[in-house]
């Protein structure tokens, strides 16, 4: 089943196309990355598909609803870790989570259930009474994360997820989005190849706004002769160049 | 229930701010203080409690701009904001969440400041009463600049503009630190164009219970507060759809 579809999908600002007629399909439960090197699109397409910024053409359906006509109904749907951490600073991490709770309206009972539920989830139990603010960066991004799920979105976007990261705390983000992978279908923006190839089950490439290829890690790889993930990515962005 | 919520983070966002302590309710206090020990030396006509009260209660609602402005503006430049314009909230969420909040806190300042006064010889009449609550428009024309500043400026400036210049501006165009009749006929009419004078002169009226002959002070502050607000929400939509 179709969780995401871009028709295409554009994004013009003044003279510059950020997004070019992009055309896309994802499927439910899976994790798609979305590559490309800076001003490739990425961001302005997550931006159009969380019902941030407007299309200037084209459309896209997000579990069915346009983007353009149903962005209430979106946004119901959806998760979004924004490119930086995303936290209230003088809120400790339990009011954090609270407050996204009752941004979707939940119920006093199940805003405490589900605070427990993510807390334990994420590993934040111990440090639930801390001010976000002065947790570390590793554990602020975790918080985040929790903060995207309360909804139980069946849709979330990570925009760059790991950027700014140390090894240690990326690992461990990693686990936490294998975790979720088949339960939610997941949107990536990365600079990280290593990133995409560990988590993602297929792929897209983008250049100055347009997709340049899609398919699985191994796929890109053996259409472009490369012997890495590395090389196939750099030869794609290269050919589009021409 | 979701504007409860936002307004709810908001409230705890300034109260946890100790500058927003020291400034919100401190300063106005200390002024209290420090000006009624003056008087008490050298009187001055100006800085009779009956005077002196009215005038420093409203320039502590001046804090309420620097408070909003501030918060909206650094909303405006962190993910979380971004982040909040991809859930079900909507523009009136927003800016009611921003601007109930400090509401209360003006008036508990508002309570303060009036406490403080009264053991410094202000007598205690329900004129103070329908002062606090004549102050609620007033406390809504600071929050409603501060809605508008925050829209527009980024948090630097926002601080700047409306801890410094703005608290000033307002101070010295209220009549509270001196008589604007002594600065000119042109600061005058400048000083009597602009709501600041008027919102303390209302709130004098009200607390020597001469109210019914200061109505023109009430409307030139309601008159400030409808366009103030209007203006700060028209500026506040079009940076979120900026956004």
């Amino acid at each position: 089943m179709v969780a995401i579809k871009t028709v295409n999908l554009t994004k013009k600002y003044k003279d510059t196309v950020a997004v070019d007629k992009l055309n896309l399909q994802i499927e439910q439960g899976t994790l798609f990355a979305l590559l490309g090197v800076n001003g490739a699109g990425k961001t302005t397409t997550v931006k159009m598909l969380s019902c941030l910024t407007k299309p200037t053409s084209g459309d896209a359906f997000v579990d069915t609803y346009s983007i353009k006509d149903r962005a209430a109904d979106v946004k119901q749907i959806i998760g979004v870790l924004p490119q930086e951490t995303a936290v209230a600073p003088k809120l400790s991490v339990k009011e954090n989570l609270e407050f996204m709770c009752g941004i979707y309206g939940f119920s006093k009972d199940y805003r405490k259930a589900k605070t427990i539920e993510l807390a334990e989830q994420f590993g934040l139990q111990n440090i639930l009474n801390k001010k976000a603010g002065k947790l570390s960066g590793g554990m602020q991004r975790r918080l985040s994360i929790a903060m995207a799920l309360i909804s139980e979105p069946s849709i979330l976007f990570l925009d760059e997820p790991t950027l700014g990261l140390d090894v240690i705390a990326r690992s461990e983000l990693w686990d936490t989005i294998r975790a979720l992978k088949g339960k939610v279908t997941i949107i990536l923006t990365t600079h990280y190849m290593k990133e995409a190839e560990t988590l993602s089950d297929s792929v897209g490439i983008m250049r100055d706004g347009k997709l340049l290829i899609t398919g699985t890690v191994q796929e890109i790889i053996k259409k472009t002769n490369a012997n890495s993930f590395e090389d196939a990515f750099i030869a794609v962005v290269k050919e589009g160049e021409k | 229930m979701k504007t409860l919520t936002f307004s709810g983070r908001c409230a705890k966002e300034i109260i946890r701010e100790p500058l927003n302590l020291f400034f919100g309710l401190g300063f106005p206090v200390v002024l209290l203080l420090l000006l009624s020990a003056i008087q008490s030396n050298v009187p001055v006509n100006l800085f009779r409690i009956e005077r002196l009260a009215p005038g420093i209660t409203v320039f502590g609602l001046s804090f309420m701009t620097l408070f909003s402005a501030t918060l909206i503006a650094k909303d405006r430049e962190s993910s979380l904001m971004q982040r909040l314009y991809t859930t079900p909230l909507k523009a009136t969420d927003f800016i009611l969440g921003y601007m109930l909040p400090i509401i209360p806190i003006a008036t508990a300042q508002s309570v303060v400041c009036y406490t403080v006064s009264v053991f410094l010889g202000l007598p205690v009449t329900v004129n103070i009463i329908k002062s606090v609550l004549l102050l609620i428009p007033v406390s809504v024309l600071y929050i409603s600049l501060g809605l508008l500043f925050g829209s527009i400026l980024n948090s630097k400036q926002a601080g700047g503009i409306c801890g410094a210049l703005l608290t000033n501006l307002s101070a010295w165009l209220s009549g509270i630190w001196f008589d604007i009749e002594l600065a000119g006929e042109t600061f005058k009419k400048i000083a009597d164009l602009l709501p600041f004078v008027h919102a303390v002169e209302l709130q004098r009226a009200v607390i020597n219970g001469t109210f019914g002959k200061s109505t023109t002070h009430l409307y030139y502050v309601v008159g400030y507060t409808i366009v103030i607000t209007l203006l700060a929400v028209l500026m506040f939509l079009r940076q979120m759809k900026k956004q």
